[in-house]
């Protein structure tokens, strides 16, 4: 296990670097001048004079892209191209509230879809599991943006209830988790489907296998056999998709928070790019891809935790 | 299946293609599919000659309900939004298919040098698609579109791009499996070139995950293009991009909640037409995957 985290760190490191050198040389990367493609076709000789100067643009590309590496290792993501403030501090107070966001959106994928993944699977082709696979479809193909419309226009703008923008402050939780309903129910609803779906499948798979056969044979419940010893191998796949999932969520939030008014990191980055302000644009990205990469990461090792086969193997081999 | 009295017999092509929609539509779901994509079809086609002109402004009747004279209202200039909303099903559907072309195109051409040329190409094809693959393609996409401008031309590259891992993927995969065989080791062996074993073996070969995979993708296309448009940074007004309709709507959904409530469902309907098909697609060439592959969704934006 040891040296698979030592190689699994590795690898996540080298993927950060990548991610690194990408954004780095991007502006390079695009057909034109780069210096026009950061500001736009309509920007001032005195602002492109100033951004060539701020971003050593003149260098050659991989100076550029080894000093932009070195600096964010160190934390420093160059400054605002507005308000001159350094872009991590900006970063830090928009950060909390995507995080918020998804994970709340996947709290409540997970609680709402595994039980309704497990309702379909203990009766399969009953009346339930074809009402639970129709929604899970329905929900799957809804586009997150059009959910949160249609759940603005309904409980904000017709019932009168819940809060249509912005987020509430932290120092009043209640508040704040009334601001998080609408988003990450918006976020949340496609994921519900997909993990309904994810538990009943590999739930009628374990159901289907010997040692609950043997669990069958000597007379135990089949509620005991379902939640006690069926339900605990049927998750392992929907744990193992946590990480894809969490980094959807992430880039859903873009939507969601402009929707509903949230200044996270997806809002930070849409203000950037109306501003053309790339650095910022820049840093939301990199804060966006790293949380990601964490979370795939994350969600790696908790799966070969859960699922000891995993390790038994390697060990066989 | 029809019934066959014994004798293997070969269906003419567009027997079997009838055969084949019949079979897809036995079924509720597929029947279903075939309904919405079929109005979808007709829509795309036909639809924008049938409704007004999308662009007309009738300023004295702006953000109107539905009426005898506007089927689903007007936005915020007055214009009409079945218009705007059928046209913008050729923006979708001309934005989509493009892009899971382009991104075929890219993928195979990554994926074919990757798994046939192997070692340093292999490699640099590797770290290129894990790089891409690690952003998520919305925010991707959204890096890309704002330094390269907004049009429908570069949301189709940049859709593509976001997609063409995937694809590579999938033929480095095949092609490595396929390169091992025996019959195509047997054939380099007799001196048969690249092209040869790439035109006869490897092609045919993965056409079929090609074309699964695309179809997959379409829905997702569809709602990206209209995300990105929703965004801002995607097609730009006044073209009638669902997502164009919808940011508009958005920006006045107090006033008139209209522009919104129809551009959502268009969306809706049509990715559950796509969802529903790939499924029965999926049902009618391997039965044996169907319980496998139930939770085989695509989950994008």
């Amino acid at each position: 296990m040891a040296q698979y985290l030592l190689k699994r760190l590795g690898m996540t490191f080298a993927v950060v670097l990548l991610i690194l050198l990408f954004l780095a040389v991007v502006p390079h990367l695009i057909p034109g001048d780069p210096v026009e493609n950061i500001l736009g076709p309509r920007a001032t000789d005195a602002r492109i004079e100033q951004v060539r100067v701020e971003m050593g643009i003149d260098d050659p590309v991989l100076v550029q892209a080894g000093s932009f590496i070195w600096n964010a290792l160190q934390g420093d993501l160059g400054r605002d191209f507005g308000t001159n403030r350094p872009v991590t501090t900006i970063l830090a107070q928009a950060v909390p509230h995507t995080m918020a966001l998804a994970f709340a959106s996947l709290g409540l994928a997970v609680l709402l879809g595994i039980p309704f993944g497990v309702l379909a699977a203990t009766k399969p082709d009953s009346l339930l599991d074809r009402f639970t696979s129709v929604i899970s479809v329905s929900f799957i193909t809804v586009p997150s943006y059009v959910m949160a419309l249609f759940l603005l226009l309904l409980f904000p703008i017709w019932l009168g209830v819940l809060p249509a923008t912005g987020t509430g402050r932290f120092s009043d939780p209640l508040g704040y988790l009334r601001h998080l309903i609408l988003p990450s129910a918006a976020l949340a609803i496609t994921w519900v489907g997909y993990f309904a779906r994810l538990v009943r499948a590999s739930m009628l798979e374990v159901v289907g296998s010997n040692y609950i056969r043997v669990a069958r044979a000597y007379g135990l419940r089949e509620r005991a056999i379902h939640y006690r010893y069926a339900l605990k191998n049927a998750v392992i796949p929907s744990v193992a998709i946590m990480g894809v999932a969490l980094g959807n969520l992430l880039g859903g939030a873009v939507f969601i928070e402009l929707i509903f008014n949230r200044p996270g990191l997806g809002k930070l980055a849409l203000d950037a790019i109306s501003a053309r302000n790339f650095p910022v644009l820049r840093g939301a990205i990199l804060m966006v891809a790293l949380l990601f990469v964490v979370a795939n990461l994350v969600a790696d090792l908790s799966y070969r935790f859960l699922d000891p086969r995993i390790r038994v193997e390697e060990k066989a081999n | 299946m029809a019934a066959t009295d014994g004798t293997p017999s070969k269906p003419s092509r567009l027997g079997a293609g009838r055969e084949f929609l019949g079979d897809i539509a036995r079924r509720p779901t597929g029947l279903v599919a075939l309904v919405i994509i079929g109005g979808l079809f007709l829509t795309v086609t036909i639809g924008p000659w049938l409704v007004a002109d999308p662009s007309a402004q009738d300023i004295g009747r702006r953000l109107e309900g539905p009426s005898a004279d506007y089927w689903l209202g007007t936005d915020h200039l007055g214009r009409d939004l079945l218009a705007r909303l059928v046209v913008g099903s050729r923006i979708a559907m001309g934005v989509a298919i493009p892009s899971v072309i382009l991104a075929m195109v890219f993928g195979l051409l990554l994926g074919l040098a990757a798994g046939y040329l192997g070692g340093r190409t292999d490699s640099i094809v590797i770290v290129i698609t894990d790089t891409l693959q690690s952003f998520t393609a919305v925010v991707l996409a959204l890096l890309l579109l704002a330094l390269l401008g907004g049009s429908l031309v570069t949301v189709v590259i940049v859709i593509a791009i976001t997609f063409a891992p995937g694809y590579a993927r999938v033929v480095r995969a095949s092609v490595l499996a396929i390169k091992k065989d025996v019959f195509v080791q047997a054939e380099r062996s007799l001196g048969a070139k690249s092209g040869r074993i790439i035109g006869v073996h490897i092609l045919p070969n993965v056409l079929a995950p090609m074309l699964i995979l695309m179809a997959i993708d379409l829905p997702v296309a569809v709602t990206i293009e209209a995300g990105l448009s929703f965004l801002g940074v995607g097609v730009p007004p006044p073209i009638p991009s669902w997502g164009v309709i919808l940011r508009d709507g958005f920006d006045r959904v107090r006033e008139a909640p209209w522009a919104v409530i129809w551009a959502g469902v268009s969306l809706m309907i049509t990715t559950l037409g796509f969802t529903l098909l790939g499924e029965s697609l999926r049902d009618r060439l391997d039965p044996r995957v169907r319980e496998a592959t139930r939770d085989g969704g695509q989950a994008q934006t």
